[in-house]
This record gives C-alpha cells, sequence and structure tokens, in this order.
C-alpha cells in the first residue's frame, strides 16, 4: 500500500489532497466534514475584512451534456467575521491535530495590518499561512488580491512584511493573469516565500444571456469578470506549475491547484513537481466524497509502477519538459488504423483532409464489401496524431515509430548545419501541390 | 348483429394507458445528452440508410447546440412526413439499425426519438419553415392525399406550382391518419402534419373519387399529375365462413379504433388474427390493447417465415399475445356468427374457439381506375411500391416532384 503521507514545507498531512482555499472551507462545519471523509488538509477560505456579497456569484460552462466543464466566480473573500474564522482555525486544529489546516489571508496593504493579521492566526495553531495574492475580481479593485500579484514588487514587498513576523510556513498563491508568472514567484522567493500554490483563477466571462444580454453570473442584469476554474483550466495550471517547478530560481514546494477532479490529475500535477494537490471546483460539484477515490485511484496506481512515496515519482515528467527546439526532428511517426476495430465512422477522414494533412484515403461506403472505409496514405502522414485523437474507438487508431537512419537532430543542431534530417512526408505535399 | 365489445370491460384509464404513446417523447435534458452522444459521422450510414436522405448527424448537431427549429427544418426539408416517420419508422432495420456504434457493441443513437424532438417544435404551430415558390403558371394534380401525395405536393408548392389534390376519404393523410397502430401515432397528429403541408397553399379537395365521380382523363389537363392512391382492400380468406358477422379485415378494425372512443371499437374476447406481417401485429396488439381476453396470430408458416419486423414480434409477445405456427385457416365456423377457426396443423384438424376474426393477408391494387402510360403521369407510394413504409411513400413523393419540376421547368425554362 503506497505511503501518501505528505510534508510540505514543514506541513504534514496525511495524504496530499488538501481543500482549496474557497466555499467549500468556509466553516469548521463544513472542515470538520470533509477531514472525516478523508481529506489531508484545508486552506480555510479567504479571512479578511468581512466583505458584502452579491446575489448569484457562480457560472458554469457546459460541455454538451456534461455540466461545469468551466466554473467561475464573482464571489469575494469570506463574509464572516475574523474572529469566528479564527476561532474556528483553531477548534479545527484541536480536533484534527494530524490534518493541515492553512489559514488564507487577505488585508490591505499595510504593514501593520498584515503583522496583526499573521500574528492573530499563528495564535490559532494553524499549520501554515497562504497569502492570497490571486483573486482576479472584486477585491482587486481595492488594492488587494492579484493587484499585488501581477506586481512582483507588491509581491516581494508583503511576503517580506509576513515573514517579519510569520512563525509557520508561508505559502504564496499566485495569480495566472500575468505575462509570466515566474516573474512573481521569484518575487516571491526573494521575499521570503516558504512555498508557492497556483494558480489562482483565470480572469473570464463565462457566458452571455442570449435574451437579456446580460453576462453570467447575472447580478440584477449585469456582471463582472470573475475567476474561471474547473477541468477547463487544468492543462493551463499544469503548464504553469511546471514553469514555475523548472525555474532554477525558484526552487521551493509548490502546491498545485486548477482544475483537479480526478487521482489521475493529482499523478499529473505531481510528476510535474507538485507537493500537494489543492481541489475546489469538483468539490463543489461532488461533495467531499470524491476524495474516496483520490487516494484509492493514486494510492492503487502508484502500488502498480512500485512508487512507496509520492516522492518516487515527483517531478519526475520535469525534465521532460523541455524547448521546442530540443525536440528531436528525426522522430517521425505514421497513424495506423486496426481495420478490425473501425466502425467507419470516417471521422479521421473529414478531420484529416479538412483540418490537416489530407493523409487519409476514403473509399466509398457504397463500394464496400467488408473492405476498408478509410486507410492512411503513409507518405503523405505527418504523424500529427489528429486522426487518433478524433477516432471514438479506444485503440483503433494509434501512433507507430517510423524508424530511420538518422541520428536525433534538433533545430539547433540541425540550423547550425551540425546534423542532417531524414526525408520526411511533408516533402510529399509539397511535390504534390507544385505539379 | 354487432360484435359483443370487450373493451367495455377496461376502465377509460386503463384504455387510455393501452393507447398512450409507446416511446414517450425525450425529455430536454435526455435529447440534449443523446445528441451529445452522436458522433457526427462524415458520409453517415444513417443518412444513407434513410430513404429520404435526412441528414441525421446535421440535425442531431443542431439539437445539441439548441437550434432546435433548424433541426426539425433539416428533417422535413428532406421528408415532409418527418413526424410521423420519427413515431412509425421501421429504424431498427433503417437509420439506427446502421448507426455505427451498433459496430462498437453499444445501442444506436436514438435517431427516432430526437427526430422527434426536434419535429415536435414545429408540429402545428404553424412555423413558416417552407415558404410556397412565386406562382409559375403552371398546374399539378395529385391523387390521394396520404405521405406520397402531399409530400410530393409539398415540394411542387415550394417551387411555385399550383397544385390540386383529390383525396376519396373525408379527410386527407391516408394510412397516416387510418391505419397507423394508435400507440405510434394518434389521428389527431397524423393530420397537425398534414395541415402544416396544406398550410403551404395546397388545394385539397377531399371526397373525390377519381375513376368515379370524376374521369381520369379530366386531369390530363393538368401539366403533371401524380398518382399516389396506394392500395386496396384487404385479400380475401378464400374460406368458407369469411363472410359471418366477426370477420373484419385488420385495417378496417384499426380504423374504427382511430376513429370512435375506444370502448366503442367493436372487439372479441377471443380474437384470431390471420396473417404475420406489420399489420397483422398492429391489429393483434390493439385487440388485445381494447380488452380481448386472447389476442393470436394464427400462420400456416414458421415462426421465421413471418414478415413483420423482429422488435413488431416482440412487442406482441410483450402484450400478451398468442402466436399459432404452421397453422393453415380452412373454414370459419359460427351458427349465425363467428364461434371458431378450423385450422390444419401437423397434429391434425383443430378447431380455434373465437368470437371474432381479423384478416390481415395484405392489401389488393386497386381497380377504380388504370393509369394510363403518359410522360406527364407519375406515381409513387404504397400503389407504386406495392405497400411498404411511410418514409418510401415520402421518399418517392419527393422524387416525383423533382422529376415533375425537371420535366416542366424544362419546357420554358422556368422554375428553379
Amino acid at each position: 500500500m503506497a505511503d501518501l503521507r505528505t510534508d510540505f514545507a514543514g506541513i504534514k498531512s496525511p495524504n496530499p489532497f488538501w481543500l482549496a482555499s474557497g466555499p467549500p472551507t468556509n466553516t469548521y462545519g463544513q472542515v470538520a466534514r470533509a477531514f472525516d471523509a478523508g481529506w489531508g488538509g484545508a486552506v480555510w477560505k479567504t479571512i479578511g475584512e468581512p466583505i458584502i456579497n452579491v446575489f448569484s456569484r457562480y457560472g458554469s460552462v457546459d460541455l454538451g451534456a456534461t455540466r461545469m466543464m468551466g466554473f467561475n466566480n464573482i464571489e469575494l473573500i469570506t463574509d464572516r467575521p475574523i474572529e469566528d474564522n479564527l476561532k474556528e482555525i483553531a477548534e479545527t486544529k484541536r480536533n484534527y491535530p494530524r490534518h493541515a489546516v492553512i489559514a488564507s489571508l487577505m488585508v490591505e496593504s499595510k504593514r501593520e495590518a498584515w503583522h496583526e493579521m499573521v500574528k492573530r492566526t499563528q495564535d490559532t495553531g494553524a499549520d501554515g499561512i497562504e497569502l492570497n495574492f490571486g483573486c482576479p475580481h472584486g477585491m482587486s479593485e481595492r488594492g488587494m488580491g492579484s493587484a499585488v500579484g501581477q506586481v512582483p514588487d507588491y509581491t516581494c514587498q508583503i511576503v517580506e512584511w509576513v515573514k517579519e513576523v510569520a512563525t509557520i510556513p508561508v505559502i504564496v498563491k499566485l495569480t495566472p493573469n500575468v505575462t509570466d508568472i515566474t516573474y512573481i514567484a521569484r518575487a516571491a522567493v526573494k521575499g521570503g516565500a516558504d512555498a508557492l500554490s497556483l494558480i489562482n483563477t483565470i480572469n473570464s466571462i463565462v457566458g452571455v444571456d442570449l435574451d437579456s444580454f446580460a453576462p453570467f453570473p447575472s447580478v440584477a442584469g449585469k456582471s463582472s469578470h470573475g475567476g474561471y476554474c474547473g477541468p477547463a483550466v487544468k492543462p493551463i495550471a499544469l503548464h504553469l506549475v511546471s514553469a514555475v517547478a523548472n525555474d532554477p530560481a525558484v526552487k521551493i514546494p509548490i502546491s498545485a491547484i486548477g482544475g483537479v477532479a480526478t487521482w489521475r490529475d493529482a499523478a499529473e500535477f505531481t510528476a510535474l513537481g507538485a507537493g500537494t494537490i489543492q481541489v475546489c471546483t469538483a468539490v463543489m460539484h461532488y461533495g467531499f466524497r470524491i476524495v474516496e477515490d483520490l487516494v484509492d485511484g493514486l494510492s492503487n496506481w502508484m502500488d502498480e509502477h512500485g512508487h512507496q512515496t509520492l516522492a518516487d515519482f515527483r517531478g519526475r515528467a520535469l525534465p521532460n519538459v523541455v524547448k521546442w527546439e530540443d525536440l528531436d526532428l528525426n522522430y517521425h511517426l505514421v497513424a495506423e488504423i486496426d481495420q478490425d476495430k473501425c466502425i467507419k465512422c470516417e471521422l479521421c477522414w473529414t478531420a484529416c483532409e479538412d483540418g490537416a494533412h489530407q493523409a487519409i484515403r476514403r473509399h466509398s461506403r457504397a463500394n464496400g464489401g467488408g473492405g476498408p472505409v478509410v486507410e492512411i496514405i503513409e507518405e503523405a502522414c505527418v504523424g500529427c496524431n489528429l486522426c487518433s485523437q478524433v477516432c471514438p474507438v479506444q485503440g483503433c487508431i494509434t501512433m507507430k515509430q517510423v524508424p530511420n537512419d538518422f541520428a536525433p537532430t534538433n533545430w539547433k543542431e540541425y540550423s547550425a548545419g551540425k546534423k542532417k534530417l531524414a526525408p520526411r512526408s511533408e516533402q510529399f505535399h509539397t511535390a504534390i501541390w507544385s505539379k | 348483429m354487432t360484435t359483443p365489445s370487450a373493451a367495455t370491460v377496461l376502465s377509460d384509464e386503463q384504455l387510455a394507458r393501452n393507447f398512450a404513446d409507446i416511446a414517450p417523447a425525450l425529455t430536454g435534458d435526455a435529447a440534449l445528452l443523446e445528441a451529445n452522444t452522436c458522433l457526427f459521422c462524415y458520409d453517415a450510414p444513417c443518412t444513407t440508410a434513410c430513404p429520404t436522405h435526412i441528414d441525421v448527424p446535421a440535425f442531431i448537431k443542431k439539437i445539441a447546440t439548441g437550434n432546435l427549429r433548424g433541426a426539425a427544418r433539416v428533417i422535413l426539408d428532406a421528408n415532409p412526413f418527418g413526424h410521423s416517420c420519427a413515431r412509425a419508422c421501421p429504424v431498427e432495420v433503417l437509420c439506427e439499425g446502421a448507426c455505427v456504434l451498433n459496430a462498437r457493441d453499444e445501442q444506436p443513437i436514438r435517431i427516432a426519438l430526437l427526430q422527434r424532438h426536434a419535429t415536435d417544435t414545429v408540429l402545428g404551430r404553424h412555423v413558416p419553415l417552407f415558404s410556397a415558390g412565386q406562382p409559375n403558371g403552371k398546374r399539378v394534380a395529385i391523387i390521394g392525399a396520404g405521405p406520397a401525395g402531399l409530400s410530393c405536393a409539398r415540394d411542387l408548392r415550394r417551387w411555385g406550382y399550383a397544385v390540386t389534390v383529390f383525396e376519396a376519404r373525408a379527410l386527407p393523410g391516408g394510412l397516416n391518419t387510418t391505419g397507423i397502430a394508435e400507440y405510434k401515432m394518434t389521428p389527431a397528429v397524423a393530420l397537425a402534419e398534414v395541415q402544416d403541408i396544406l398550410d403551404l397553399g395546397v388545394e385539397l379537395r377531399a371526397g373525390i373519387t377519381i375513376g368515379r365521380d370524376m374521369p381520369f382523363e379530366e386531369l390530363l389537363g393538368y401539366d403533371a399529375v401524380f398518382v399516389g392512391i396506394g392500395l386496396g382492400r384487404t385479400k380475401r380468406l378464400g374460406i368458407p365462413g369469411e363472410s359471418l358477422p366477426g370477420v373484419i379485415d385488420a385495417l378496417t378494425f384499426i380504423e374504427q379504433l382511430k376513429s370512435r372512443p375506444y370502448r366503442e371499437t367493436p372487439v372479441g374476447r377471443h380474437v384470431v388474427v390471420i396473417g404475420a406481417g406489420n399489420t397483422a401485429i398492429d391489429a393483434v396488439t390493439q385487440a388485445k390493447r381494447l380488452g380481448a381476453l386472447t389476442s393470436t396470430i394464427v400462420y400456416r408458416r414458421g415462426e421465421a417465415d413471418m414478415s413483420c419486423f423482429h422488435y413488431e414480434y416482440e412487442l406482441a409477445k410483450r402484450d400478451g399475445c398468442g402466436f399459432r405456427f404452421h397453422c393453415t385457416p380452412k373454414r370459419i365456423v359460427g351458427n349465425g356468427r363467428v364461434e371458431g377457426l378450423d385450422v390444419e396443423t401437423p397434429q391434425g384438424q383443430e378447431t380455434i374457439t373465437c368470437d371474432m376474426v381479423i384478416t390481415a393477408l395484405g392489401q389488393v391494387a386497386r381497380d377504380e381506375f388504370q393509369v394510363p402510360k403518359h410522360d406527364r403521369v407519375f406515381a409513387g407510394g404504397d400503389f407504386a411500391n406495392g405497400g411498404a413504409e411511410i418514409v418510401n411513400a415520402a421518399a418517392e413523393g419527393v422524387q416525383a416532384a423533382k422529376r415533375i419540376h425537371e420535366m416542366l421547368a424544362g419546357e420554358d425554362g422556368k422554375g428553379r
């Protein structure tokens, strides 16, 4: 049985699955139920001077019949008094000493305000502090949230103030709404951050009501840009986590956030360097119970692959994230269709013909007689993957390597004239169209 | 002497349940889920399998995007009877049977129910999906207001022809109105679909039998004539006792059921249906649903020889109908009315006790008039194909309209 225990910048938890700061971590009752269900930690809903929320706060993007593929919110930080939240954090720690309880904080950008807030938080026995420099809506208009996290100097300054008094680990939560997230990550490191968490939500408008022309989520016919999250944002989060994890100037633990809904997502983030995994939208969709399969699935996968601890595979994918110019140009693929599995939907044909490289030959269904309806034109196939991605039958279209006698050659080597390229199918098109 | 009606033993509520939609409409959520399951095949086999070649992936994609009016237009553009086909087509052997998901060992997309979902949004609601073309000064006469004739009429109106449809019966729609199993489609639905076509400005002259009330030759004054008069009466058994009270042909039985309150439809307590085609199934199931204690198919050949679709056979079995195979009717017996059916079986002679015999041996060709061989006279539907599905009649009507248009527009360069 895999050991999922986690030590993240000194914060220990029974497993890497933490509830991200948000509506599921608003009260003691919720966090207690979550821990009872199996969650390893919780980042409390951001605490600060209580705010007033609007009615109608969440918007969602459905994909076909699948609900909440993407999700956004215009909710602000907690609307509960600071002392109530701190009291409940203390109670949580008393009742769940083995679980990680992190306080997310956001106050106005004044040194004294941060000092006071950090000290009061530490008195609760919380395991760590997460600085919310990420929320892109509402609070940013008041000079907080992403208004801080978008400016490296502000980020560094406030981390420094916090670290002046902090006695517990300080995690800086980064906003993705920047041109290059590594600049902000480095600023946090410079300020003394013990760890990073990313990504906060992405600025968004999720849709427009075509009857009233009100954007979603509508507040009396109007809306505001809000933070986008849910499964749709996972690829963006994977990229940003890998960018920060691969930055030699960072090198502090990363808690990954962004569209995690399954144990596979968690394993992928871990392989890209994540120390813990934070989840919010999936819980808002399905409840705390999803942690059972997060733990069970990850544990089974680790057992099957001989990983005894998370450290055994943490960051294992990071060296494989390289620059395009480092990719081998002499690695050639060709698509292969398993005609026994083909159900003759012809989606690969229309995708390749209209959307890619015209490398599939189509036989009229009428002349069928049981023969193939679609066939790869190997001399035209550029191995792009598109057909295998549109194919609705698992394992029907696979990509096969076409061996050649040429040494691996990347763009730098080729453009410097040091190495040669193997003949490639792209020349087939040039030959055809130049006729 | 009338046949005692067994329907009286059932409550009105039970009768309403027995004849309610056998395939209830999808909810919006279910339709969305189903539409999003469609793979959107290129050159889709469902479209190829449909005699009217409805672009099935196109209309399903429109359902998925919430464009229900667009979906309905795709369906009805290809098939003016797209709604009744959604209810009554043998999709298991047409579009749904061809769905590629069958090859992935899955249930096919429920195309019929999606087609119904889309057309439900326009049926009888006066949604102007199509409009009459600019009048081109040409006139076409159509005999028979069934699916073939009205499909032909619909497309000719779109191209600007003046179209007059002659119908022998009082109500239009042909077998759609009188002959579809009630649990698949009611006359009200059939007539709503017909009205959507008539609303394009088709002139309907109901109650006129060509060849009796008006000579066929009179129609040759039109620029073209389309004949879609369907088939005639049910074939006779040719055995003694066939004229006894209590013997009725299947089409008449079904028409009676569909044209009056259920409990006023004469039905026996023990019903025998002779024949094993789809109409025989419609008769045996509906007799059972009206309240017959037993309702039994009697067929001279074996189970595998039945001409009905497999799913119709399964339906009749689920309804509790009986089947007697290798059972050849020899004589209908009774003293003043039906009391039994003498049959010959491999085990010898036997009398099946019954008080109603429904004959369903197929229909004979019409003989009211001879259709002359004439290059301006076209034909389609059951009359021309010997008896097939609504979708075949619609396809043939649409094709005939196209041929008529090509012929007439070619004459003076007008038209399309």
